[in-house]
């Protein structure tokens, strides 16, 4: 390679202030927040492997969970179709859970190699863009694995029964669901040493939350105190809206979707549930951001 | 004119363990200026805090007058930072991690590009631009990282242990791209282990020792405050302890002998400062004074003062012996 850092015409040595692009906060934070997300794309494309791997498993756990359960008497969790058409809410949000909850692993790794750095040292309009970016892929994935359970669900006969607007509504919660877990599992990646720690967090946190929500089984077949977590597990507002447009043609937005011990709560009632969780989620992590990071 | 680099009073601790302890230092514009010192003397934590990337306990930071407390931002937007770590995702191609970073600085689309172009012709990147950084050698990566911290054009450049672990051909672009740097009006602050690379680059140079600063100035004016010539003698190539104590204390008698230093490290090798105008003129007595107490004289080795002489004088040890009681040389220790 020579001495070929110094170049005969030195001249071309660009030392004038480059041009900044837009100028408002908006479309700067735009501009940061689209080029980390665009990072993770590309990561995404040349190593699938993750991706597939989470779309194989949340396959798996439809066709074997739903077969534990092919034989009980219909009816039995308060539907009309099989088990399955139960089943296929709780499997579309235990796998955008899954995700979302794994957002903070490839900060961690930035953290540990020293990328974040890069990030911080950057004259970010707002830390959140980090944040903001990591959803915007999560949510992405998420949708996509989504469309894939519910496709297979549909060929293992779950038919959803809510239409366009209702899948767009699933959409819907699903985003908001991620967005919000994603959210604090950033704020997890900040806070924990390291990724050992992260994935022992994300282990124990996992399978609790599914169980601990209508993820498997209905509210009622459940003793009154794991009804009360679970109407306290934002899963659970996730799980049921997704359940009633799976089961219902006719629905509205004032239908009664979750049933607690403390009484009942439209799908309208659900989505403002998991709304105020997102402004939690993100002013708890901008908060933990501002202070360890100042 | 006004400080590139203003620190004064800067105090970091972790737990119990004072990384900086009231270090204060003033960077002229367009300067190369080194921080010196073994590891853990704090200056990785004196960069992280300039870089924003640590809050100081204590003390006031300014960048070209700007407060690094009150205005992080705009701090930001002035400085380069280039971290001992090579900072790159090995997925991504050259052009790609420079195109993020230009997102992250928000540089026009047009800007980018030309930027981009640009620092990679320089950097002679332009054929591997398209590879993924994970099939770059060692030397090319590092020449990434710089390009990455100067995309923005900085008017700071920070860099922490710029050619550690690069080869020697590497350590001379690099060196000679920081001079080019300086030419043309950059500030550059950097850190080294390395002894002539602070010495060869640096037009001023700050020492430190244990998170203080111990000495300030450019490295002739450093070395000249120390003073003296050094004289290296090996009686054998190896010689037994005793014998090196017998003779420096033989020779530390002599009237132009003002220290003696028995170097373990180096086969009890004996190290003299003389106070002589020609040091050379000192080896005949010395030879002489060994000779007649029976000591023979396998070695001679002249020399002016280093900047390790002067770390010497402030702390009581070499550089490589701080390094050593610190812990593994070349690892950083990290929270």
């Amino acid at each position: 390679m020579g001495n070929s850092f110094i170049p005969d015409n030195s001249a071309s040595l660009p030392l004038r202030q480059p041009q900044r692009a837009r100028t408002g906060s908006f479309g700067q934070f735009r501009q940061e927040t689209m080029a980390l997300a665009r990072r993770l794309f590309i990561q995404l494309g040349r190593r699938p492997s993750a991706f597939v791997g989470s779309i194989i498993q949340s396959l798996l756990w439809l066709m074997l969970f739903s077969a534990l359960f092919a034989q009980a008497p219909r009816g039995t969790f308060g539907i009309e179709g099989g088990y399955i058409q139960f089943l296929a809410a709780g499997i579309i949000v235990f796998a955008a859970f899954g995700g979302a909850l794994n957002a903070g692993v490839p900060l961690i790794f930035d953290r540990e190699f020293g990328f974040l750095n890069r990030l911080l040292v950057a004259p970010l309009v707002s830390r959140t863009s980090i944040i903001f970016a990591s959803a915007l892929f999560i949510v992405s994935t998420t949708l996509v694995q989504a469309a894939a359970i519910g496709a297979v669900s549909f060929l293992m006969g779950a038919q959803f029964a809510g239409g366009f607007e209702g899948a767009l509504i699933v959409a819907l919660v699903v985003t908001l669901l991620v967005f919000g877990i994603a959210a604090l599992s950033l704020g997890l990646a900040f806070v924990l040493p390291g990724h050992i720690e992260m994935l022992a967090a994300i282990f124990v946190i996992n399978l609790p939350m599914i169980f601990a929500s209508t993820a498997l089984a209905p509210m009622s077949f459940m003793p009154l105190w794991l009804q009360l977590v679970a109407s306290a597990n934002p899963l659970t507002y996730a799980i049921e809206p997704i359940r009633h447009l799976f089961l219902h043609s006719n629905w509205s937005w004032a239908d009664p979707v979750l049933l607690a011990p403390w009484g009942s709560l439209s799908l309208t009632g659900c989505v403002l549930v998991l709304l105020v969780f997102d402004v939690v989620a993100i002013a708890l992590v901008g908060g933990t951001l501002k202070r360890k990071l100042g | 004119m006004e400080a590139a680099i203003r620190i004064e009073d800067l105090h970091k601790s972790y737990g119990s363990t004072k990384a900086v302890d009231g270090l204060s230092l003033t960077v002229a514009p367009a300067q190369i200026y080194g921080l010196l010192g073994p590891n853990g003397a704090g200056k990785t934590t004196t960069l992280r805090c300039l870089c924003t990337l640590e809050r100081p306990d204590r003390g006031r930071l300014e960048v070209a007058g700007i407060s690094v407390a009150d205005d992080s931002r705009a701090v930001r937007h002035l400085l380069g930072y280039v971290a001992q770590e090579i900072a790159l995702d090995k997925i991504l191609t050259g052009r790609e991690l420079l195109q993020l970073q230009a997102d992250l600085y928000h540089l026009s689309r047009a800007a980018a590009r030309e930027q981009i172009t640009q620092l990679l012709e320089l950097l002679d990147l332009t054929d591997r631009a398209d590879e993924r950084i994970k099939t770059y050698s060692g030397g090319l990566m590092k020449r990434l990282d710089l390009a990455a911290g100067l995309l923005h054009n900085p008017k700071v450049l920070v860099l922490d242990e710029p050619t550690v672990g690069l080869d020697i051909q590497s350590r001379l672009t690099v060196w000679n791209f920081l001079r080019e740097l300086r030419r043309r009006g950059v500030t550059v602050l950097l850190t080294s282990h390395y002894l002539e690379e602070i010495d060869m680059l640096a037009a001023r140079v700050a020492i430190i020792d244990r998170g203080r600063l111990i000495a300030e100035g450019t490295p002739e004016e450093l070395k000249q405050r120390v003073g003296g010539e050094r004289v290296t003698l090996r009686i054998r190539e190896f010689s037994p302890a005793a014998e090196a104590r017998e003779a420096a204390v033989l020779l530390g008698a002599l009237p132009f002998v003002k220290e003696v230093i028995i170097n373990e490290a180096q086969g009890n090798a004996l190290y003299l400062v003389v106070a002589a105008a020609d040091p050379l003129s000192t080896v005949p007595t010395l030879r002489e004074e060994l000779a007649r107490s029976g000591l023979p004289l396998f070695g001679v080795a002249l020399a002016r003062p280093s900047l390790d002489d002067v770390f010497l004088a402030a702390t009581g040890q070499t550089l490589q012996d701080a390094d050593l009681a610190a812990g593994s040389p070349g690892k950083k220790k990290r929270k």
